[in-house]
């Protein structure tokens, strides 16, 4: 190979040097690949504003196109499914409710249809705790959507959004408080039921919030629908069709708003959900505008559904009848969450052994599950949300998998973006609505 | 573990009531693999009256449940059957429990079986909805065992399959090239158990950092104890702990 095109060569004292010369850089850009070479590698988070949490995005960019986007999740991980194999299957609700801290309600839930099917109690599954639980999830999808929608605004640009939407979701946070003792992480739905009944106070509340939200949903719509900057960053913006969708695996809004209309309350029910009125909304753009309609009308949907577990909501229990898994205390609500029900202290501590050891072998060892597994699918506010579990006959979990739709959803990531802005890649990764507390659980 | 097996239903025992939706001859009936098992304390055949402690299982093997299954169940086993000649190699076991259909794959042909039954006009599960791994050390040679959730949106039906490798060789084909929707969760199964799809693009490790050593859902990997500063002590790891001995 010769030298001499590029660079003059002389002896020196020293040994060889060669002194490249200017002009011929030209040449040899030219001889590469002309698109390669343009290309610059970005990496984007995972502490970010708008990742959407701690998110990691691997962008190769051609200008301000992006050719391959890669995404590396893991950052949040804290091994909670391997936690619940070495906690009883009751303390395993205090586990999962940290997964997705934006629907905790949600987690609770699957998991508790799950250790119910294993056990084989879910007929026994008082009415009311199954509507407390209905009540309680759409309040929670109700929420959710309002953080995704306060989070995706910032993101887009309207920090007004931002603050809208959690105000609005602070008032459902405090329902959670009146209720569970707890603004997040509940640990409320327990296997058997709920940890305690719905106080009069909080219907009230909930009564009041149905009156303040579709007006409030008038604003956000007044705020974004025909706004052109809105519109601009979200119309064909992030695509992903039926069939891309059902392959990557992705459900829920970004799924319904291809045009599918799979949602689990209506194709496969749980808690009772065929018996409630409720539209399935679409839309059948698949891109980021459609995902931000899909959203509005599915709260819109979980006001009705909420209006009308009130309705449903008879006095009644709130946990199975059989003592050998009821939780054996209804808890009270103090100013710092769940706490001891002096009753039953008294009745234990001064009435009767029988119960005390009861309550001792319920409460340290916990109850026995038979051998087997489940799968429990129910509809989060991002798709999907399925519970494995499965029992050797102990009274731990032998194994609790996760399906989380944040996980599964993400990899749809690189489809949406590959081709488009680097602007874009933040409005479809913020319409899949990961939350990273779930997908890395 | 002096307690007699048929004390397994009676004795104020609380637990083995048959779950509804069960087949009688109650299948995928694993024992006891670890501490986690047994009940708490280390009680083993004392004084206990309760029926709680030291009570040992039965250990009854995976059993094909008798037809009809009841329901969709025998429809899809059908249809199967017919569509996909190697039925009598591929599959098996058919395992109905708790209302859940199981078919029990051998390993190599998993990414076949996944292809007629996503394939196939009378079963069409298009939806790969969870692919997991469980560890059955102690209770099964082939201790590794892949848990796919295939969901049929046109038929509303959901079926498991499951196969099971060994931990000396734990491979078995990728069914991504059929769900790419299995990439990443197929990545999960390996970080966290050590299982080797083969085929799959990228298999790495994907919640765990890249350079962590071993598998840590699996049974035996090693749990870490937490030091005090008092004395060199040490909080056990907990499956040391004494409630787990």
């Amino acid at each position: 190979m010769s030298t001499s095109n590029y660079a003059t060569e002389r002896e020196t004292a020293e040994g060889k040097v060669f002194t490249v010369t200017g002009g011929d850089w030209d040449n040899v850009v030219s001889g590469t690949d002309p698109i390669n070479d343009e290309r610059i590698v970005v990496n984007m988070g995972p502490q970010h504003p708008s990742t959407h949490g701690v998110l990691r995005l691997i962008l190769e960019l051609e200008g301000e196109t992006v050719r391959e986007a890669r995404s590396v999740v893991g950052y949040l991980h804290t091994g909670i499914e391997k936690n619940l194999e070495y906690r009883n299957w009751v303390q395993g609700s205090t586990f999962v409710t940290r997964m997705d801290y934006l629907s905790p309600i949600f987690n609770e839930t699957a998991y508790a249809l799950a250790v119910e099917k294993l056990l084989g109690i879910s007929d026994q599954v008082t009415e009311r705790a199954t509507t407390i639980r209905v009540l309680m999830m759409e309040l929670n999808r109700i929420s959710s959507h309002l953080v995704w929608l306060a989070t995706t605004g910032m993101e887009l640009g309207a920090i007004n959004m931002m603050l809208y939407g959690f105000r609005e979701r602070e008032y459902i946070l405090e329902i959670f408080e009146m209720i569970t003792g707890l603004r997040m992480n509940h640990a409320y739905v327990r296997p058997g039921g709920v940890a305690q009944d719905v106080p009069d106070e909080a219907i009230v509340k909930i009564r009041e919030f149905l009156k303040l939200m579709p007006k409030k949903l008038k604003e956000y719509e007044n705020l974004l629908s025909g706004q052109p900057i809105w519109i601009e960053r979200t119309k064909n913006v992030a695509v992903l069709d039926v069939t891309g969708c059902v392959a990557l695996g992705v459900t829920g809004p970004v799924l319904r708003s291809a045009g599918l209309a799979w949602d689990l309350r209506k194709t496969m029910p749980y808690c009772g959900y065929e018996t409630y009125e409720f539209d399935v909304p679409t839309h059948t753009d698949g891109d980021v505008w459609g995902r931000y309609l899909v959203r509005l009308a599915e709260i819109r949907e979980s006001l009705k559904l909420v209006e009308q577990a009130l309705d449903r909501l008879k006095p009644g229990p709130v946990m199975v009848a059989d003592k050998k898994i009821a939780w054996p205390a209804q808890l009270a609500i103090g100013v710092d969450g769940m706490g001891n029900s002096l009753e039953h202290v008294a009745k234990i501590m001064g009435q009767s052994m029988e119960s005390l050891i009861h309550h001792f072998k319920l409460v340290t060892e916990g109850f026995r599950v038979p051998p087997g597994q489940v799968y429990v699918g129910i509809e989060s506010p991002r798709g999907e949300l399925g519970v494995h579990a499965v029992s050797d006959g102990g009274t731990r979990p032998y194994r609790v998998h996760y399906r989380e739709p944040s996980f599964v959803n993400l990899q749809a990531l690189p489809a949406m973006a590959e081709g488009g802005l680097i602007a874009d890649v933040i409005a479809g990764g913020a319409s899949l609505d990961p939350v990273m507390g779930g997908c890395d659980r | 573990m002096t307690a007699p097996n048929d004390r397994i239903d009676g004795g104020g025992v609380p637990v083995p009531t048959t779950p509804a939706g069960a087949s009688s001859t109650a299948p995928a009936e694993y024992p006891p693999a670890s501490p986690a098992g047994r009940g708490m304390f280390g009680n083993q055949g004392t004084g206990d009256v309760s029926g709680f402690g030291g009570l040992v299982r039965p250990r009854r093997a995976i059993e094909d449940s008798p037809r009809p299954y009841g329901g969709y169940f025998d429809e899809v086993r059908d249809a199967l059957e017919e569509a996909y000649p190697a039925f009598a190699d591929a599959i098996e076991k058919v395992v109905v429990d708790r209302g859940e259909l199981t078919l029990h794959v051998r390993p190599e042909r998993i990414a076949e079986v996944c292809q007629v039954m996503r394939d196939d006009l009378a079963l069409r599960f298009e939806l790969c909805s969870s692919v997991s791994g469980v560890d059955y050390l102690g209770a099964d040679a082939r201790r590794l065992h892949v848990v796919y959730q295939l969901t049929s949106m046109t038929y509303r039906r959901t079926v498991r399959l499951e196969a099971a490798v060994s931990a000396e060789d734990p491979h078995l084909p990728s069914v991504t090239s059929v769900y790419p929707t299995a990439d990443w969760q197929e990545r999960e199964a390996y970080d966290m158990f050590g299982i080797v799809f083969d085929g799959h693009p990228n298999l790495t490790r994907i919640l765990m950092p890249d350079d962590w050593e071993g598998h840590p859902q699996r049974k035996d990997y090693p749990l870490g104890g937490v030091p005090v500063e008092y004395k060199g002590a040490e909080i056990p790891p907990p499956d040391r702990r004494r409630s787990y001995q």
